[in-house]
């Protein structure tokens, strides 16, 4: 130390005598801390035990009467129902069949939230996405293979298009993609002429825009009976799996996928720390477009028809938004894992499919999606309060 | 004299009707510590995000080793060896300590693991970061991988602090480094200062703190009203003459640089 440094040493003449434990990275570990870390680290687990459970307990309601004559507490003579309807693989994979749709503009919306953006145009993409398949394949005379192709990058620069508007421009995404929102699907209503073309002659002439609803037995793959009744998988499933892998890896293990969390969670920051955030914003916007066109052409083969006025254009952002929440991720960026967004999409779908089945009113499954949307962002509030 | 190490000469920066910089100038040489006070709004923080790469100067030059440079971005300054440690810190809360020290310049696996899907080398990223703070006396033990609103403010400054002097080859900038933090935690940021000093990279410290700015720094840029007013060496005056120059309440008699 230089004699210039004595003015500023005074002070701290005690310092040697001081407790030299400084900036430790310990802390005192209680259960609620415990969890709260646990939850903090893991976002998606939230979401998952809520799966389960919802599983379980419909499950449980549905099938009380058959598990009793499985385990041999009552004869089936003594119940009404003594099969599975609920524990089945017909219900299984009805829930994985009608998750599909929703389950991929799921993944497209966690991409946009991850960011702390929002996207109101994911359902009205995807619609118009397969009006355009469908159109130019039909209209056009073009093959089916290139007509697909088309369709997708259709979405693509619909995306691109919005994401040019938020990174460039710096309008909120809330905005972009209101008015994105209306804009595709005025232009899905007057491009298609407001026809829907036929699942037959969808069948006939372009079987591979049903592609993605060619379905198969899982029970023939398997080569045994693991599962009860005719579980039948359609590629769009299979499809909604592979792509929600793909990105949780991307999201984890790729910069681009840290960029898009820092992006998310202080842009500033990021920016300064060396990532560009333009570009990321950019990427994450094509990415979603592309994604939601794939949502379209796998709605095809689910609804077989191509429908400008698919229900999915008008609610689709609503179900999509609401399994993200659900699953969550939260609303304000950078925290939560895209997985979590699936698990959301199948919540939601076990109510819609289970609790009629139980013999309650559809509207119940709206008041608990309800709760569940508020009590998923209570739980986030409260992880996020990790932080000292 | 030798040649500085990082050099602007007559920057100006005005942000509409206001003029954060006029005509200010600055040198940092090798192997010094620097300290640029000035009192709020006097456009400090302006000159160094000038030559930093976060504020693009609308007239006037950057000299890094004597050659024109013109940084269009933080990212740029830092290719070229200049590494800037915010007061905000620019971490992202909710990511691990081992991200945020690599964020933007991420380690990729060897081999067609990281050319083809880009599968980052966590594990080599996390020992270079433990390796990093345990030098700077920050890393007692526990999780690399935690997030870093899970930490003190001290210990988030250690990390930010750790990101710098790990990657800054040619300069280090630090802006307000002991202002969030206790008394030890200062002095350890200040030990870190004489470290790196020691290892030959010039440092400029931006700082209120006058007790610390007149501890580590080898000469003082005071900034006044848009431009350099003096540079002191601070043997020659007291930190209550710091503070007059600063705030106007004296004039320096001659320029000491």
């Amino acid at each position: 130390m230089s004699d210039t440094g004595s003015q500023g040493q005074g002070f701290e003449a005690s310092l040697s005598e001081a407790s030299e434990t400084v900036a430790e990275f310990e802390e005192e570990r209680t259960m609620v801390r415990r969890l709260q870390h646990l939850l903090h680290a893991n976002p998606s687990l939230v979401p998952f035990v809520v799966l389960v459970i919802s599983i379980v307990t419909v499950g449980l309601y549905i099938d009380w009467e058959a598990i009793q004559v499985a385990m041999g507490w009552a004869r089936l003579e003594e119940v009404s129902v003594g099969r599975f309807r609920f524990f089945s693989g017909r219900t299984m994979a009805l829930i994985l069949d009608q998750v599909q749709i929703v389950g991929i503009l799921a993944l497209a919306q966690s991409l946009i939230v991850l960011t702390a953006g929002i996207d109101l145009s994911v359902g009205a993409i995807a619609v118009f996405s397969s009006v355009v398949m469908g159109q130019f394949t039909f209209r056009y005379g073009i093959p089916p293979t290139f007509a697909v192709m088309l369709g997708l990058a259709v979405g693509t620069s619909i995306g691109a298009l919005s994401g040019w508007l938020v990174s460039r421009i710096k309008l909120p995404p809330f905005i972009v993609t209101l008015g994105m929102w209306q804009i595709v699907l005025a232009g899905n209503y007057l491009y298609s002429r407001n026809e829907t073309i036929r699942p037959n002659d969808i069948a006939e002439q372009a079987a591979l825009l049903h592609l993605m609803g060619w379905d198969f037995q899982i029970r023939e793959i398997l080569g045994y009976e693991a599962i009860r009744g005719g579980a039948n998988i359609p590629l769009g499933v299979v499809l909604m799996l592979i792509l929600a892998g793909g990105l949780a890896y991307a999201l984890r293990s790729t910069p681009w996928g840290r960029h898009v969390y820092a992006v998310g969670d202080d842009p500033e920051a990021a920016e300064l720390a060396g990532v560009n955030t333009r570009k990321t914003l950019m990427s994450v916007y094509i990415l979603a477009g592309l994604i939601c066109a794939v949502a379209g052409w796998v709605m095809i083969g689910r609804l077989g028809s191509v429908s400008p006025s698919a229900s999915t254009g008008q609610i689709g952002n609503i179900q999509a938004i609401t399994a993200v929440v659900i699953g969550g991720i939260s609303l304000f960026g950078g925290r939560g894992s895209i997985l979590g967004a699936l698990f959301g999409a199948l919540i939601v779908n076990v109510f819609q499919l289970g609790l009629p089945m139980a013999g309650f009113d559809s509207q119940w499954t709206f008041l608990l999606i309800g709760i569940l949307i508020i009590g998923a962002v209570t739980v986030d509030q409260e992880i996020r309060k990790v932080s000292v | 004299m030798t040649r500085p190490v990082l050099q602007a000469k007559g920057l100006v920066k005005r942000y509409g009707r206001v003029t954060a910089l006029d005509h200010a100038d600055f040198e940092l040489y090798p192997g010094e510590v620097l300290g640029v006070i000035g009192d709020n709004g006097a456009g400090k923080s302006t000159m160094i995000k000038a030559v930093s790469g976060a504020v693009i100067p609308d007239e006037g030059e950057v000299l890094l080793e004597g050659q024109p440079v013109n940084f269009t971005s933080p990212i740029h300054a830092r290719e070229h060896g200049i590494e800037t440690v915010y007061q905000t810190l620019a971490m992202s809360p909710a990511l691990s300590i081992a991200d945020n020290m690599f964020m933007g310049r991420e380690l990729k696996k060897p081999g067609w693991r990281g050319q083809v899907f880009g599968m980052l080398d966590k594990p080599a990223m996390e020992t270079f970061a433990r390796e990093k703070l345990t030098e700077l006396g920050l890393m007692t033990i526990q999780n690399i991988k935690q997030a870093v609103e899970t930490l003190s403010g001290g210990q988030r400054q250690g990390v930010a602090v750790a990101r710098a002097a790990a990657f800054g080859s040619k300069v280090i900038i630090l802006d307000e480094p002991t202002a969030a933090l206790g008394v030890k935690e200062s002095r350890r940021v200040l030990d870190l200062i004489n470290d790196v000093r020691a290892r030959g990279i010039p440092i400029i410290l931006i700082s209120h703190n006058m007790p610390h700015v007149f501890e580590v720094c080898d000469r003082i840029h005071i900034h006044r009203l848009g431009r350099r007013l003096t540079v002191i060496n601070p043997g020659d005056y007291s930190m209550s003459d710091a503070v007059a120059f600063m705030t106007g309440a004296k004039e320096p008699e001659q320029a000491a640089a």
